[in-house]
């Protein structure tokens, strides 16, 4: 890696500070991507800025609602009594991503700012109509996915928590790419007051989608066979070397019969 | 005492330190005053090397300095250590393989420039100035471009980019096979190109002592002799009193460790210019495109057989990928390390096989893990499949009826080798009994009914290893010698040192060879240490590879042992006073035969190296032999492998539910270890029949240049491996052991393979070349639901 400067501000005024007063600045929350990105000398930032020392690392089931922090990494949301009674389908998934040493780094906050095509967090966020809250506003999840590593993060933006809203039920499906283990396709079904959302991770050219067509049938019946018969558009797909796009249009159908065969 | 010799599953001793991080590996090692080295290497596969502009370079902070193609016009080539000959008599095409690129670049990650400066960080800082002039070239990746009319020459003397055209076997004998065959069975079949991926990254580290004008080169090898041999000889012209090659603690090679790469020449060289030492560790990406790739091979295999089922006739066409250049052992891979293979455990009358050698722009191939038998063994025990369903026979009963029986040994097949020893039948029956293959169709029938393909397949072999009779390897074009030498030094308390040739890289050796010593010589095994890895110490070697360690290496203590048991009795005789014949030497005590006069090990040892009373005017004093071996032949483990798997059809995803083996590897001195290296092989095997693949786009980018896109096996793509053995022992070495590195990752892809296309039985699938990713599985299965649909 190059040369940088390392800050590890104990405020979120002073961090917002920190990334707002240099454009290399750069942010680091769990570092499962951006430090690999590092080694490689494939981003050259000013200075890091470490969050570790904001207090964003907590989970709390209030008022209906459950509340991480930006900073929580996925062991203590796969392990938490809150998360697994709220929406266990959340604690499946987060005890799912990479491996145990990126679980115990890697952070919901750091996983949503990236806003990798494949990681499993963002099915989750928007299938399940969460709010994330950052430093400056609240962003609700239709707005803040934006295609592959896109957001509505302004420069500088720090997430600081993420709210959901307790489905009725809901599952996560995920089919890992052999070699990675990264969501190849991953689909979250959530059955909420506000309808059916289906959320599909890994498998667009444009990072997580919602599927209108899922949603549709399995607002009218819940059931896996409800699905039968619906496709999904081959030419919004990736292709590459572990799979065609009509590989993984096939595979969306199938990972969200399963996630709503296994919803509760 | 505790001797636990032949037999025991002693506790490997070398994993204390392994396993509590006190290993010493090449970048645990660091020299006073080192520098460090960061090679800027190709990112175009092919390429004319214009300018090599390093001015701005050698201003940055810390840089010692900078070296390019240009300072090495004056050293050899990177050389190849086995030449083979084209049908027509002419030698394969040699290119030079210059240390850093010289003229041309051709393939990722050829070297362009070594930076060497005071920091690892500067070197890389440094190259990053360095200001490349590279005018791009047509490339070839795969083996049909490079073959095509046309096709863009990675060589200029290598015509239509092929190397060599070499065959063997007799071939009017397969036509006349063919002529009078009931059915001939045709199968194309690629082997896919897999990257070796040790754990442990290449790394070395180049010395120069001003004084003694010695270099010493401190590098991740598994045979620093044959390193010392190539690049003294071949590549610096150093002799070989004045050049150390150490290999110390090495965390695995599989093959890819065996060559001389450039690296370790462009440091040792630079070290004499910048008069410091200088390291560099390949990460993980450079290991990628730098580390010789294996197998890659196209093939097409055609059997004849009678109408029941007997083999008359086998013929095979190969295209074997040699990468950009050759690497060490490059040619002898697809030819005498395969080719010569195919006879496997039948007893096929007439074999012929072709092998065309091809130059691409890709990373060099090489041996890896197996070696050439792997992809003979593919070949076979596919086409046996093949072979069976399209002559509607079990493929149980196919190969009994073509078994070479145990009757038959030592067997001369028809293709140069002579097996000495085997029971394929004693395998087959064992492996078909443990893996309760007649309870088969019931598992199948459990698992249809949720829904899943199940699936099993056999598959047998035979291997040639332990290489190799120094003569017969020589006939066959290797440059070098393949014996194997061990030095035993007894010291005078009667502890032991033994310096051996052989390199243990994972394989448990301080363990096993200090086995061998406790058996033969009584002694325990906390007065025993294993050394290897070190020209200075160790006499001579020939290194680590083909499963020769044991059978070679192992060979050769016992015959350095027998010479110190000599020397013991006749100073037991002299100590009291009996006749040396009347010597008899057991449980580690030189005993008078039917008195009860003994000497114990250590007393002989002592009275060695304190010659009071001693037969000083005969014998010298000292207790310390080598033994040079050289094997009569090769040996040829053998046996049979079944894999279980269960197929999802509705992603493709095949599941390894079960692995049986039942092998026949002679001797076995650790039970535990050689289950340990059966299993290991057998998980590189199934990671080559499921989950890993080389892939090269058609300009030479490697898409699967990293662990996101490579797919290694990982522990929960592995099931529980039963491994049992029938042993007939090695009729040749002096421990009538065989070999069992390489067994498991020979026999088990078309084992995995078979048993996926099994599961696919329904869905008209004949063949499924490797990897069998879901992605390819799927697909297969979607392909075959219209046909249905129209029927």
């Amino acid at each position: 890696m190059y040369d940088f400067t390392y800050a590890k501000p104990a405020s979120l005024a002073d961090a917002a500070k920190a990334l707002g007063a240099d454009a290399e600045a750069k942010a680091l929350a769990g570092g499962m991507t951006f430090i690999p990105v590092l080694k490689q000398r494939l981003n050259k930032p000013s200075t890091v800025v470490d969050l570790s020392a904001l207090g964003l690392n907590y989970i709390k089931l209030e008022g209906g609602k459950l509340m991480i922090g930006a900073m929580t990494p996925h062991g203590s949301v796969a392990a938490s009594a809150d998360v697994k009674k709220a929406i266990p389908a959340l604690a499946e998934l987060a005890g799912n991503i990479g491996d145990r040493q990126v679980r115990y780094r890697g952070t919901i906050g750091g996983s949503l700012a990236n806003n990798d095509p494949s990681a499993c967090y963002p099915s989750a966020v928007l299938a399940l109509g969460a709010t994330i809250k950052t430093n400056e506003r609240s962003i609700a999840t239709d707005d803040y996915f934006q295609g592959m590593f896109t957001t509505a993060l302004n420069p500088g933006e720090i997430i600081t928590e993420v709210q959901f809203p307790i489905p009725e039920k809901a599952a996560y499906a995920k089919f890992a790419n052999p070699a990675s283990r990264y969501a190849m396709v991953g689909v979250f079904v959530a059955k909420t007051a506000g309808g059916v959302r289906v959320a599909v991770t890994g498998a667009g050219q444009n990072g997580v989608f919602r599927h209108a067509a899922f949603e549709a049938a399995l607002a009218k019946s819940f059931t896996p066979d409800a699905l039968n018969g619906i496709a999904t558009p081959v030419g919004d797909m990736n292709a590459d070397i572990h799979g065609s796009a009509a590989y993984r249009a096939h595979l969306v159908g199938v990972m969200a019969k399963r996630a709503v065969a296994a919803a509760k | 005492m505790v001797v636990d010799g032949i037999g025991a599953s002693v506790k490997r001793k070398e994993d204390l330190r392994f396993l509590s991080g006190r290993g010493n590996y090449v970048d645990d090692m660091n020299r006073p005053g080192q520098t460090f080295a960061h090679f800027l290497r190709s990112d175009v596969p092919h390429g004319k090397l214009n300018k090599v502009d390093i001015s701005a370079a050698l201003k940055m902070p810390g840089v010692v300095a900078i070296f390019t193609g240009d300072d090495f016009t004056g050293v050899g080539g990177i050389p190849c250590g086995w030449q083979i000959h084209s049908k027509d008599g002419t030698p394969m095409v040699e290119p030079r393989h210059p240390v850093l690129a010289a003229g041309k670049v051709r393939h990722v990650g050829d070297p362009i420039a070594m930076v060497v400066a005071e920091t690892k960080q500067q070197a890389k800082d440094a190259a990053e100035a360095i200001i490349l002039d590279i005018e791009t070239l047509p490339a070839v990746a795969g083996l049909t471009a490079a073959l095509a009319a046309g096709a863009p020459l990675v060589h200029d003397e290598a015509a239509g980019n092929i190397c060599f055209d070499w065959h063997i076997g007799d071939k009017a004998a397969v036509e006349a096979g063919f002529a009078k065959a009931h059915k001939i069975v045709r199968l194309d079949l690629v082997n896919n190109r897999l990257v070796p991926n040790a754990m442990e990254p290449r790394a070395a580290i180049g010395d120069y002592d001003v004084s003694s004008g010695e270099y010493t080169l401190y590098t991740t090898s598994q045979n620093p002799h044959v390193i010392r041999l190539l690049m003294g000889a071949f590549v610096l012209s150093i002799p070989e009193h004045k050049l150390r090659v150490v290999a110390p603690d090495v965390g695995g090679g599989f093959g890819s460790k065996i060559f001389h790469y450039a690296e370790e020449a462009a440091l040792t060289w630079a070290a004499g210019k910048v008069k410091r030492p200088i390291k560099w560790t390949a990460d993980r990406t450079e290991a990628f495109i730098t580390d010789a790739h294996g197998r890659d091979h196209i093939s097409t295999a055609e059997l004849a057989l009678d109408a029941e089922g007997h083999f008359l006739a086998l013929k095979v066409n190969t295209q074997a990928n040699m990468g950009a250049y050759l690497s060490t052992f490059a040619p002898s891979v697809p030819t005498y390390l395969s080719a010569t293979l195919l006879a496997g455990v039948y007893k096929t009358p007439a074999i012929y096989a072709e092998v065309k050698a091809v130059f691409t722009n890709t990373v060099p191939v090489d041996a890896y893990r197996g070696a050439g038998r792997p992809e003979a063994t593919f070949l076979l025990e596919r086409i046996v499949d093949v072979a069976a369903r399209e002559m509607n026979m079990d493929r149980v009963e196919i190969r009994k009826k073509n078994f070479i029986p145990k009757e038959a040994f030592p067997y001369q097949t028809p293709i140069a080798l002579q097996y000495d020893s085997g029971d394929y039948m004693a395998t087959f029956d064992g492996c078909l009994k443990a893996a309760d293959y007649a309870g088969f169709e019931a598992r199948r029938k459990a698992s249809a009914a949720k829904g899943k393909l199940r699936g099993i397949g056999i598959s047998t072999y035979v291997e040639a290893c332990g290489i190799a009779p120094s003569a017969v390897a020589g006939a066959l074009g290797a440059r070098a010698g393949l014996y194997e030498v061990a030095n035993i030094r007894v010291h005078p308390t009667g502890s032991v040192t033994v310096f051996t040739g052989a390199h243990s890289h994972g394989q448990g050796h301080e363990t096993t060879f200090a086995q061998l010593v406790s058996e033969q010589l009584g002694v325990a095994h906390d007065m025993i240490d294993i050394v290897h890895g070190d020209t200075g110490k160790v006499p001579f070697g020939m290194g680590t590879y083909g499963s020769r360690s044991l059978s070679v290496g192992g060979s050769a203590m016992v015959k350095a042992m027998d010479k110190i048991i000599d020397k013991g009795k006749k100073i037991a005789a002299h100590l009291m006073e009996a006749d040396v014949h009347d010597i008899e030497f057991k449980d580690g005590k030189f005993s008078v035969v039917g008195t009860d006069k003994a000497k114990t090990f250590g007393e002989i040892a002592l009275t060695a190296y304190v010659p009071h009373n001693y037969p000083i005017e005969e014998l010298e004093p000292g207790l310390e032999e080598t033994a040079f071996y050289d094997p009569k032949n090769f040996t040829y483990p053998g046996g049979c492998h079944i894999a279980e798997v269960e197929i999802d059809p509705d992603t493709g995803t095949v599941s390894m539910i079960s692995f049986t083996a039942v092998d026949d590897i002679g001797r076995v001195i650790n039970p535990m270890i050689v289950e340990g290296q059966v299993q290991g092989g057998i998980a590189q095997g199934i990671g080559q029949a499921l989950l890993e693949h080389a892939i090269y786009d058609e300009s030479g980018q490697l898409l699967s240049g990293s662990m996101m896109d490579y797919t290694m096996p990982r522990a929960d793509d592995i099931p529980n491996i039963s491994v049992g053995m029938e042993v007939t022992l090695c009729t040749h070495n002096p421990l009538g052991s065989k070999g069992v590195g390489e067994v498991g990752a020979i026999g088990s892809p078309p084992a995995v393979i078979n048993a996926v296309v099994d599961a696919l039985r329904d869905y008209g699938v004949r063949h499924v070349d490797m990897p069998a990713t879901p992605a390819k599985i799927w697909a297969l299965i979607d392909a075959y639901h219209p046909k249905m649909a129209a029927e």
